[in-house]
């Protein structure tokens, strides 16, 4: 049986953080110049007490209400998250039973970020073919925000908090096709939040500042730029190509890339090491920043909505983990 | 090591500055579109075509594309 994408939707939190915001917190500095380069002239933020599985709950009453989706018709849900209400229990029962769903519906979280959109695209595939689930409901949620220091104007520049439902399904607008996946965890330092799990519970408070004022602390969200692009640059070519083969298909018959939203400067730069045609090549993140697992449902979303999604659609999410994952989706 | 192939590929890692205006002179640092992330691809590029692994912050003394040239050089001979 093959898996299709049948309707996605996404959710912002109100709140909106704009370059100028930006400018009046870190005068010295030259957001618009950064900005401009990453792309990114506004990112939505959760609200204090606003989490992911809220935005995920929201997410998912819009994909119902837009798509004239029957709740009760999901048999699963999968949420991809990092940022989880409670140790225990799963974030996803809780959006169970807020969102009314069925009691014989399955529910699981998974901890993956900027891949985690194809990983859960793969899981749900994987229980259509099973014959485990008809309609698997795939919720990603993040609020990357609440893991970043104040002070931390390159990360706040770049990261905005957001969510998504795509529903997986026996029909739809897009033919799941195969999968290439990938895991290294010896990147697993070059992007991490310490502070909160069972190995680091409490902080560790060694918050340093380097000198232009951009703060390091084992207590926050810390990400090694150097270490990420070259990551990127060395798994994201590969990535392609071995997608590609999979699915037996040559560059030229990709009518679109989608590939996560990290940020404008790096994913031109992994357009240039491919040799992907500019038209060809999708953004989506000039209002919402880098949303880590909700870029590529939020891009598919924008790009079927300008009448994009023809044909071959090339997705691919890499990062944190590190991890990485591509598929081609065949779109009517 | 070639100089010329070195500007070009220097080059190569800015989006608005013309190809044709680098030389070994340039002080990349003053461009207009220069950044970190300009950086972060140089270095890439360096680790690639050269095999020379570059910290950032050995990178960070260097203003012209000579004495970033002179600094892979070192690291090759």
């Amino acid at each position: 049986m093959n898996a299709y994408i049948k309707a996605i939707s996404y959710f912002l939190p109100e709140k909106i953080v704009t370059n100028a915001d930006l400018v009046k917190e870190f005068p010295e500095w030259t957001v618009e110049k950064v900005a401009g380069k990453v792309g990114v002239h506004q990112r939505h933020i959760a609200s204090e007490g606003e989490t992911a599985s809220d935005m995920a709950t929201q997410a998912a009453e819009k994909l119902f209400t837009e798509h004239n989706i029957d709740r009760s018709t999901i048999d699963f849900v999968l949420l991809c998250t990092q940022s989880p209400d409670y140790y225990l229990p799963t974030s996803a029962c809780l959006i169970q039973n807020r969102l009314g769903l069925s009691t014989s519906c399955g529910a699981l979280d998974f901890n993956l970020g900027c891949s985690g959109f194809v990983y859960g695209l793969s899981v749900a595939k994987g229980l259509l073919a099973g014959g485990i689930a008809k309609n698997v409901l795939l919720l990603t949620a993040e609020t990357y925000s609440k893991h970043i220091h104040p002070k931390d104007k390159g990360n706040r520049t770049i990261f905005g908090d957001a969510s998504a439902a795509t529903l997986v399904s026996t029909d739809g607008f897009a033919s799941i096709e195969n999968f290439s996946l990938g895991t290294d965890g010896r990147g697993a330092e070059n992007l991490i939040v310490k502070k909160g799990g069972l190995r680091q519970q409490d902080a560790i408070n060694d918050l340093t500042f380097d000198e232009s004022g951009n703060p390091t602390s084992s207590d926050y969200l810390y990400m090694n730029g150097g270490e990420i692009f070259n990551f990127t640059s060395e798994a994201v070519p590969v990535l392609v190509d071995e997608v590609l083969a999979k699915n037996q298909l040559p560059k030229d018959n990709i009518q679109l890339f989608v590939f996560h939203q990290a940020n404008k400067y790096m994913m031109n730069y992994l357009r240039k090491l491919i040799e992907i045609d500019q038209d060809k090549f999708y953004f989506f993140l000039e209002n919402v920043g880098n949303t880590v697992s909700s870029t590529i449902p939020i891009a598919l979303y924008e790009a079927q909505k300008e009448g994009k999604l023809k044909g071959n659609v090339l997705i691919a999410g890499f990062g944190v983990g590190y991890s990485w994952g591509a598929t081609v989706l065949k779109c009517r | 090591m070639d100089s010329n192939e070195f500007i070009k590929n220097f080059a190569a890692q800015f989006d608005d500055t013309d190809a044709s205006e680098f030389t070994l002179e340039t002080r990349f640092r003053e461009l207009d579109e220069w950044s970190s992330l300009n950086a972060l691809a140089i270095l890439n590029m360096i680790g690639k075509k050269y095999s020379v692994v570059l910290k950032p912050e050995e990178m960070k003394p260097t203003n012209t594309v000579q004495e970033l040239f002179d600094l892979v050089q070192s690291k090759i001979s």
